[in-house]
């Protein structure tokens, strides 16, 4: 757990991050959003003390981030930045390997960490451990910065703007691989994004930044629902907001006893999805089917439009 | 490198060996180049230690250089080192402008005659090249990169010798390379204060109008320099792939 406490960064007499409290509960992903310049980088790099706070403080797990010299704090500290960072001059196995290394890992272990991760995130290690950072696509290497992060097991995980440089479908799957990484291993994952799609994606918790102040921290519904102000309201899509309501309720929650003679959705997908799917193709309602093809019930367009209003 | 090119430094290297080790069998090239029946070869030493002792003056000016040059470029990127970033590029500016043969003539009566000054001269000569490059490379490091550094937990010292110096070698190399270059050349001015190299060759032909002597003196060294050069050149892409390998 993350418990960030009246935290304030000073430069000469500008504020950039302005007493903001908040706490991420362990295992969990909270999302930072905000307007350009609104303090989200710097209050993600006051956590692992790239930037020493001016005043308050970091609880990780209860410890002060403070009890320790920095350098080896951030060992612990997964951290991913937009544009990756990989070292040019060291092939993608070594890259990956820098954490361990630092934590003196004995060679094997390492090596097995590195073909896991190349494993787990698509990556033949046959091919890609030796080759060098340059070598690989946009995708790739963002994948490899993600697996840097993740090498010594990290209980946190910082990312700043992780998936800002990727075209929308690799962005799409870069997502769906943090949120199958983050249930598989359990970390706690704070995350900044521009992409408030993203957020409500990703985020069990959004935080919402404006001047160096953290406006609200709720779940992405509460923000849709109770805006803290119109900043806010405003950051969260006026427009979109009964879509975006939508697509945080997936078929299988909203899905009714009964049954339909309309077009079939899986029980994963959202309910935006659902009604994109019904104003397609004309029908007034939906057959909900789980991965395995088995029935579960039906969605009438008024039964979703119902969830898109607070 | 073309195949053309590299049978040409072969062939080029061959040639200096050839007339370091075996100079008389060069001599009817350089008779037409003298008159009244002087020597065609030069006599008053053996060209072969002549040549080896310019190039050793040249390698330890170069290696002092660096050492200071590489450690003051590291110094003045550090943020407690950044306020004598000016004073350094005096220094060493002056180091480039102040001409050798005035270091020599400074630095004779306070070390005497023989190898001391030149190796002053040079140092101080030999500097710009690599505090300049050095610089660059250290300056240039993607900041993505050193930000991944120091936050995956680097000390500022492992961050230094396992990134920012290696993503700078190429440069640096180059720098060092310049400054042997441009120091091969100037080390025929040591003669001047009866330090051991080919300038004395160049010195004799001048005293005694004798040509040969000039252009061989003169020859030699700018083979030396050309093969240097390449050499360095051939040993840095060596180097560099192994860093990339490494
Ligand atoms: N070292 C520094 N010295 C002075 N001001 C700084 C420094 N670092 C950041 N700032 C200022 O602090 C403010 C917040 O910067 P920060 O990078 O945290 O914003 P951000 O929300 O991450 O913006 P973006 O979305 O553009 O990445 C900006 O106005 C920036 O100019
Ligand atoms: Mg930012």
């Amino acid at each position: 757990m993350i418990r960030v406490e009246k935290l304030s960064k000073r430069y000469a007499d500008t504020t950039v991050v302005d007493e903001v409290s908040f706490a991420v509960e362990r295992g969990s992903i909270a999302v930072i959003v905000g307007t350009s310049g609104s303090g989200k980088s710097t209050l993600l790099r006051m956590i692992n003390r790239l930037v020493e706070p001016s005043a308050g403080r970091v609880l990780i797990d209860g410890h002060d981030t403070r009890s320790e010299p920095a350098h080896l704090l951030r060992r612990r500290i997964g951290y991913v930045i937009q544009g990756n960072g990989l070292f040019p001059h060291r092939t993608v196995a070594e890259n990956i390997a820098t954490v361990p290394r630092l934590l003196g890992w004995d060679a094997r272990r390492t090596a097995a960490r590195v073909a896991e991760l190349l494993t787990l995130f698509g990556l033949d290690p046959g091919t890609y451990a030796n080759a060098l950072p340059q070598q690989l696509s946009g995708g790739q290497q963002q994948r490899v910065g993600v697996a840097r992060a993740l090498a010594a097991e990290p209980l946190v995980l910082l990312m700043d703007e992780p998936f800002g440089a990727l075209d929308p479908i690799i962005r799409a799957k870069a997502q769906e691989d943090l949120l199958a990484i983050q249930r598989r291993f359990g970390m706690t994952v704070l995350l900044v994004t521009h992409d408030m799609d993203e957020a409500f994606r990703l985020g069990s918790r959004v935080a919402v930044m404006s001047g160096g102040k953290l406006l609200q921290y709720d779940r992405p519904a509460a923000l849709l629902t109770h805006p803290a102000d119109g900043f806010v309201a405003r950051m969260t899509g006026l427009a979109e907001r009964a879509l975006r309501l939508l697509s945080l309720i997936t078929a299988g929650e909203a899905a009714a006893p009964g049954v339909s003679d309309g077009p079939a959705v899986a029980a994963t997908a959202t309910l935006r999805e659902v009604l994109s799917e019904l104003v397609w193709s004309g029908a007034d309602s939906a057959r909900v089917v789980g991965a395995d093809g088995t029935p579960r019930g039906r969605l009438t367009l008024a039964a979703i439009l119902a969830r898109g209003t607070p | 490198m073309p195949r053309a090119a590299t049978l040409l430094r072969l062939a080029a290297l061959a040639l200096l060996l050839a007339f370091l080790l075996w100079p008389q069998s060069f001599a009817p090239l350089f008779t037409p180049l003298t008159q009244y029946g002087a020597p065609p070869i030069y006599d008053q030493g053996n060209l072969l230690s002549l040549a080896l002792a310019q190039l050793g003056t040249v390698c330890l000016a170069a290696a002092a250089s660096t050492v200071v040059a590489v450690g003051l470029g590291i110094l003045v990127t550090r943020p407690s080192g950044a306020q004598f970033l000016p004073l350094s590029r005096t220094l060493v500016n002056v180091g480039q402008t102040f001409p050798p043969v005035a270091v020599l003539a400074v630095a004779v009566p306070l070390v005497g005659f023989g190898e001391k000054p030149t190796l002053i001269a040079l140092f101080a000569y030999g500097l710009l090249p690599i505090f300049e490059n050095t610089l660059v490379g250290l300056k240039t490091c993607p900041p993505a990169v050193l930000e991944a550094a120091s936050g995956m937990g680097m000390s500022a010292r492992q961050r230094l010798l396992s990134v920012e110096l290696p993503l700078a070698m190429p440069l640096i190399l180059e720098g060092v390379r310049l400054s042997l270059v441009i120091n091969v050349g100037t080390a025929t001015i040591g003669s001047t204060v009866a330090a051991k190299g080919l300038g004395e060759v160049i010195i004799a032909g001048l005293l005694s109008s004798n040509t040969a002597f000039i252009l061989q003196g003169g020859l030699v060294t700018g083979l030396m320099a050309i093969l240097l050069y390449d050499g360095m050149a051939a040993l840095e892409r060596r180097l560099l792939r192994q860093v990339a390998l490494d």
